[in-house]
């Protein structure tokens, strides 16, 4: 019987089969690559911009708020944060992930600097939740509560959350933690209106507060907001 | 190491083993591009020995009468085919549609108790005279020339043992029957390379041709899980009888109409190849048996390993979908919507395995094109693939999952 086996091709067929393998892993490495220059494309781009409205504030702040621009990041910046969340899952390099997210936390503590500060200024209507969390794996409230700030968000674009990893190695997230006296233990963790709430808390809840939140810079004093209207009405 | 990586690496290694069989078939297929061609010619044998047909019926009142005009209608010498009709205690009108034979020359026709198809085909074989020997399933029609196509192997080899047919999904009716087209073409084809590399696993109810000898010397039909033909193919190889694929012999088959009919023949399919796979587990990785050994059965055991991973994949990724819906549902409720990030290509994954899966279908897409020109002589794209992927992709791991359920808690699958 002629049952010689062609120990050649098993060996051709295993590198050809490797060969593949190899591709397929190339390719998958350069659309990560991709990936991630998109992100720090993302990530540049927020940083001029902030770096601009930050310049424009300083040099026209005693003029007018009907100047400042570009200070709207708040769709661009979520945007990002959900290709950096993705990207920690999907994308190989967990190094360059975990960078680009330090930067990422970054930014969103300047524009959340800036924002409060203009808003302050201007009277414009905004809310801020800074949201401190750790990965769901270990914290399924985290998730819930992830899932409910996307909701408001969507629902109030005067609204701005910033997220930030609890055990991010960050000495700015460090301060706020020190700040706000977060511990690991209390997540996940909101701040709003300086008040700490720690625990998950529903839309529900949270949509009042916000709400109030908005009411409070509406009681704010009359005067300033006589001088704002003349300005605006100069500049028309 | 955690769960997830331990489960990345299972899944990773079985990809690379089930890529490895796919790239395998093709180098055989590039190996023997020539042993393709379709013989349109009449072809003329320079003997055409006896040959006998079993029939074994039950319950095929609707189907026997056109499968026993197909023998009647072989190109063959009339003299030289005989037929035996053997009823398996049908309980509808099998048995008149049986009689209605009784008169046709070399038509012998038996009746006997439920027992089982292989003790159909037992009884047959106990009144077979003729050097050669085939069985055809009551539910399938041979085409014309698929004997002299077949015989003419015989006359060409006289080692061979036994030959097999392409088998064919009859004209579909509706989507579930389109769907398995494709899938028979996918299957000659593959068998047709096993054929090459002398490692066919299965010669299958719907016409084969077998020497009367192969059960003078190796026994009877077993009843073998409800794969007689599966364990017979076995017991062949463990003895090195040759088999070989004649991919222009044809024979057509009718396919389950339904889905659930469709769960229940391939459930007992699978049943049967996971069965036989462990009575027969001494021949894996035997140098003596060749490629059969190294390749045929390794290849039957990562699919099943492979589909059943596959399915707890699938149920793992859609609980943990249909949790995040429903922790969404609950916390938010339906109107709100924040879907936009779904149209960026950003979010397309493309890790490793979604080049590696792209991959897989391109092969199965290519088998399913070359073994349709291997059978029709002509390329062909249909929408049935579309039916096919979309149906089997989801049946496949649950047929093999509940097979290897089956084997486990020893539960045994009906017939029908």
């Amino acid at each position: 019987m002629e049952n010689n086996i062609d120990w050649k091709k098993y060996l051709i067929v295993f590198l050809i089969t490797a060969s593949l393998f190899l591709t397929a892993l190339y390719l998958s490495n350069y659309f990560s690559n991709k990936k991630i220059n998109d992100i720090k494309s993302i990530q540049d781009n927020i940083a001029i911009n902030i770096l601009s409205s930050e310049t424009q504030f300083s040099l026209l702040s005693e003029l007018s708020c009907k100047n400042i621009s570009g200070s709207l990041l708040s769709a661009e910046i979520s945007e990002l944060g959900s290709k950096l969340e993705w990207g920690k899952d999907n994308l190989g390099s967990a190094d360059e992930v975990s960078y680009l997210k330090k930067y990422y936390s970054l930014l969103q503590i300047k524009d959340y600097l800036l924002t409060k500060k203009i808003s302050e200024r201007c009277k414009v209507k905004s809310a801020f939740i800074l949201y401190f969390y750790i990965p769901k794996e270990v914290c399924p409230e985290c998730e819930k509560q992830a899932i409910v700030l996307s909701a408001l968000r969507d629902k109030y674009p005067e609204l701005r959350v910033y997220s930030f990893d609890y055990s991010i190695d960050l000495s700015a997230v460090k301060a706020m933690l020190d700040i706000y006296k977060i511990k690991d233990t209390e997540l996940p963790a909101l701040v709003l209106d300086d008040e700490l709430l720690t625990g998950f808390h529903d839309i529900e809840d949270l949509e009042l507060r916000v709400q109030k939140s908005f009411k409070l810079q509406e009681a704010e004093p009359e005067e300033l907001n006589e001088g704002e209207d003349k300005k605006e009405g100069n500049s028309n | 190491m955690d769960m997830v990586s331990i489960s990345s690496i299972i899944f990773y290694v079985l990809i690379f083993l089930c890529i490895y069989i796919q790239v395998f078939l093709y180098v055989t297929f590039f190996e023997n591009r020539k042993g393709f061609t379709i013989r349109k010619k009449t072809i003329h044998l320079s003997k055409y020995p006896l040959v006998t047909i079993i029939i074994p019926c039950w319950n095929e009142e609707k189907t026997v009468a056109s499968t026993v005009d197909s023998v009647l209608g072989l190109n063959y010498p009339r003299n030289n085919v005989r037929i035996i009709l053997v009823d398996d205690g049908s309980t509808d009108n099998t048995w008149n549609e049986i009689l209605k034979f009784k008169d046709r020359k070399n038509v012998k026709i038996l009746h006997k108790e439920n027992g089982g198809k292989y003790t159909a085909l037992n009884l047959g074989l106990e009144h077979v005279e003729t050097e050669f020997v085939g069985c055809l399933d009551a539910d399938s029609k041979a085409h014309p020339e698929s004997l002299v196509r077949i015989m003419s192997y015989f006359e060409k080899d006289s080692m061979l043992m036994s030959v097999a047919s392409s088998v064919i999904a009859s004209h579909p009716q509706n989507i579930v029957q389109s769907a398995q087209r494709p899938e028979y073409y996918l299957t000659a084809f593959a068998k047709k390379l096993l054929g090459f590399l002398n490692g066919i696993f299965v010669v299958p109810g719907p016409l084969t041709i077998f020497k009367k000898e192969v059960f003078d010397k190796l026994g009877p039909y077993r009843y073998a899980h409800n794969s007689e033909d599966m364990e017979i193919t076995y017991r062949m190889q463990k003895n090195h009888y040759k088999i070989d694929q004649c991919h222009d012999a044809y024979v057509y088959t009718n396919t389950p109409p339904t889905i659930l009919k469709l769960y229940k023949q391939r459930l007992r399919w699978v049943y049967g190849s996971i069965n036989n796979l462990i009575d027969y587990r001494e021949l894996l990785f035997k140098k003596t048996h060749g490629n059969f050994s190294f390749f045929t059965l390794p290849m039957i055991t990562i699919s099943i390993i492979s589909a059943s991973y596959l399915l707890g994949r699938i149920v793992y990724t859609l609980g943990n979908y249909a949790h995040s819906k429903f922790l969404q549902f609950k916390l938010i409720g339906f109107n709100i919507s924040y879907a936009s990030n779904f149209f960026d290509p950003f979010f397309l994954n493309m890790r490793p395995i979604f080049f590696i899966i792209v991959l897989f279908y391109f092969f199965n897409i290519f088998s399913i094109v070359v073994g349709r020109k291997m059978i029709e002589g002509k390329w062909h794209l249909s929408v049935d693939m579309i039916y096919f992927f979309a149906i089997f992709s989801v049946c496949v791991p649950i047929w093999f999952f509940n097979a290897i359920l089956d084997t486990v808690i020893s539960r045994k699958p009906s017939w029908r």
